[in-house]
């Protein structure tokens, strides 16, 4: 193994822990925002397509990276523009409510 | 391992870490509605800072490809965000995933087009590459199938009801190993071109007959697992490329999906083994007829009667609401009852609807404010203080049975204590069993008044008559 590979590793548990803390955090209220929000997070995958088909590794690497980032952008784009159309709508309205019921 | 980094690298490389902090600040900053919102724009800003720094910096000497990606990817992702119904988000958040699944696979091939020339003489760390390239395509493919398929499900283009076939999980079993023995050949042997298209092709399989035996109704639960699968596609990625933000992100993303799958299936008292395999929701088919035992039939003129002389209303939706189309009308509804002075709150099973949070975001979308949608566990003891329990498209969640009838398939499963309060008013198009196939005890209690038809159509009545 490789000093490389062990770093890796140790970033990727640490990840773990970390994202269970975060997402333990989030409530039920907010979890379908989470979903396609974490979703559209998951097109990170689109720097490793942009490196495919922009760095002249061949004809068919680039190929499959094009699809690749067509692909991806629309998980991102599609993600992100999705999530702040629903997180647009959680509104708090001022607290005029009667609360206590009727005499 | 002791080289000197080169100044571009370095550049990139603390871009990339920018981004990372970005993505776990969005995902912090998700914590609570008064911030959500700006979690996600420093998310995506932290998606733009990777991509532009790997434009600027990352080896980039063809441009053309990438505008068109971006071009045609970007319009496509536009034009469905825009379209989305809220009623839709469960197929339009499976798809989306599905497109990142396939693109993880798409990467994976296309840098495994480029290293196989070039593969280190170190065996070593040829198996760590080789194998994270074997499993980006084993996830990524499974993915993207079983994404399609969720979607497909979900928007009914395909039939809900699970579609199962003898030596299911043996089928399953077998297709999982065999990709994993191709994997172990692909490492033996990089430059065969057949074995990584057996693999990809074995996955997508895969996908489509792991999702296929499962119910429609179930779906909320896939969409969950394969999100976080899509999550660990990226991080397997991240380890084929060396890149530790790919890793960060991805697993942060599994993670989620993950802990949201676990919510879900505690929530129903299932274990995600039986979602996945013991084909639930087939049985509505072979039950047969749902014995005819008679209920009375209440009108919305008695309801509307027993609603002006309550004092306080809980308010349960369920996917009915969202099939009904009519959370609009039922927001007009609770207002027409607080001008009245009479308190009211919904509550929100954790697996109401089709995804998890689904009809928090129907019903902020109807305006409702978010303080009033409350979470099982802080509003079920308020049920018995309540005046009227008011459940609109809801069934399963609301079926005493699954305290005490130990043979249900609810059984044990959480439900809202509907029928502590002291009227329950059900609101459904007939008699029909939910998904369960179960019947609910529920409509026969003598506290509880059926009003049947179109939720939407009896709430707007509902409103009209409580303007008087």
């Amino acid at each position: 193994m490789t000093y490389e590979i062990l770093f890796l590793i140790y970033i990727f548990v640490i990840s773990i822990f970390l994202g269970v803390e975060l997402i333990s955090r989030v409530p039920p209220l907010l979890h379908t925002p989470l979903m396609s929000g974490s979703n559209a997070i998951s097109g990170i995958t689109i720097v490793g397509s942009l490196v495919a088909a922009g760095a002249g590794h061949g004809f068919l690497s680039t190929t499959l990276g094009t699809v690749a980032i067509v692909f991806a952008t629309i998980n991102v784009v599609g993600g992100y523009l999705v999530t702040d159309r629903m997180l647009k709508m959680f509104k708090r309205a001022p607290s005029q409510q009667n609360q206590g019921g009727r005499s | 391992m002791k080289e000197l980094i080169p100044l571009n690298i370095l550049l990139l490389w603390s871009a990339y870490l920018v981004a990372a902090i970005f993505f776990v600040l969005g995902l912090k900053w998700l914590s609570s509605a008064s911030t959500a919102r700006r979690g996600n724009s420093i998310s995506a800003l932290g998606m733009l800072i990777a991509i532009i720094a790997t434009l600027w910096l990352g080896g980039i000497v063809e441009w053309q490809y990438i505008l068109i990606g971006f071009i045609v990817g970007g319009s496509v992702g536009l034009f469905l965000s825009l379209r989305v119904q809220m009623t839709q988000m469960p197929q339009m958040v499976g798809l989306l995933n599905g497109f990142g699944g396939g693109a993880s696979v798409l990467v994976a091939y296309s840098e495994y087009e480029f290293f196989v020339h070039a593969l280190s003489t170190d065996m070593a760390t040829n198996a760590g590459v080789l194998v994270s390239t074997g499993i980006s395509w084993l996830i990524g493919s499974v993915t993207f199938s079983g994404s399609v398929i969720a979607a497909a499900k979900l928007h009914e283009i395909m039939d809900g009801a699970p579609i199962l076939y003898r030596f299911q999980k043996q089928l399953n079993a077998i297709l999982l190993l065999s990709i994993f023995v191709l994997i172990g050949f692909f490492v033996q042997d990089p430059t065969n071109q057949f074995i990584p298209a057996a693999i990809v092709v074995l996955s997508l399989l895969l996908g489509v007959t792991s999702v296929i035996p499962i119910g429609g109704a179930d779906m909320p639960v896939v969409i969950s697992l394969l999100n976080s699968y899509s999550g660990m596609a990226a991080t397997a990625t991240g380890f084929v490329l060396n890149n530790p933000m790919l890793i960060i992100a991805g697993t942060l993303v599994g993670a989620s999906g993950i802990i949201l799958t676990k919510i879900m299936c505690d929530a129903m008292n299932r274990s995600l083994a039986n979602v996945l395999f013991a084909g639930v929701g087939a049985e509505v088919v072979q039950q047969g007829k749902v014995e005819e035992r008679t209920v009375v039939r209440y009108t919305p003129d008695d309801a509307a009667m027993i609603l002006e002389g309550a004092s306080s209303v809980i308010i349960v939706p369920g996917y009915g609401l969202a099939v009904a189309q009519a959370q609009h009308v039922l927001h007009e509804l609770e207002l027409s009852l607080v001008a009245r002075g009479i308190r009211v709150r919904y509550a929100v099973h954790p697996v109401a609807g089709r995804m998890p949070g689904h009809m928090n975001v129907l019903l902020a979308e109807a305006n409702v404010s978010y303080d009033l949608l409350l979470e099982m566990d802080q509003i079920n003891d308020d049920f018995k203080d309540t005046d009227v329990a008011f459940v609109v498209g809801a069934n399963d969640v609301v079926n005493p049975g699954a305290r005490t009838k130990k043979d249900s398939p609810l059984y044990g499963m959480p439900i809202l204590n509907v029928d502590y309060a002291q009227t329950v008013m059900v609101l459904k198009r007939s008699l029909k069993p939910g998904f369960a196939g179960e019947d609910n005890e529920l409509f026969y209690e003598k506290n509880t008044m059926m009003v049947f038809g179109d939720a939407k159509a009896t709430v707007t009545k509902l409103v009209s008559l409580l303007k008087k």
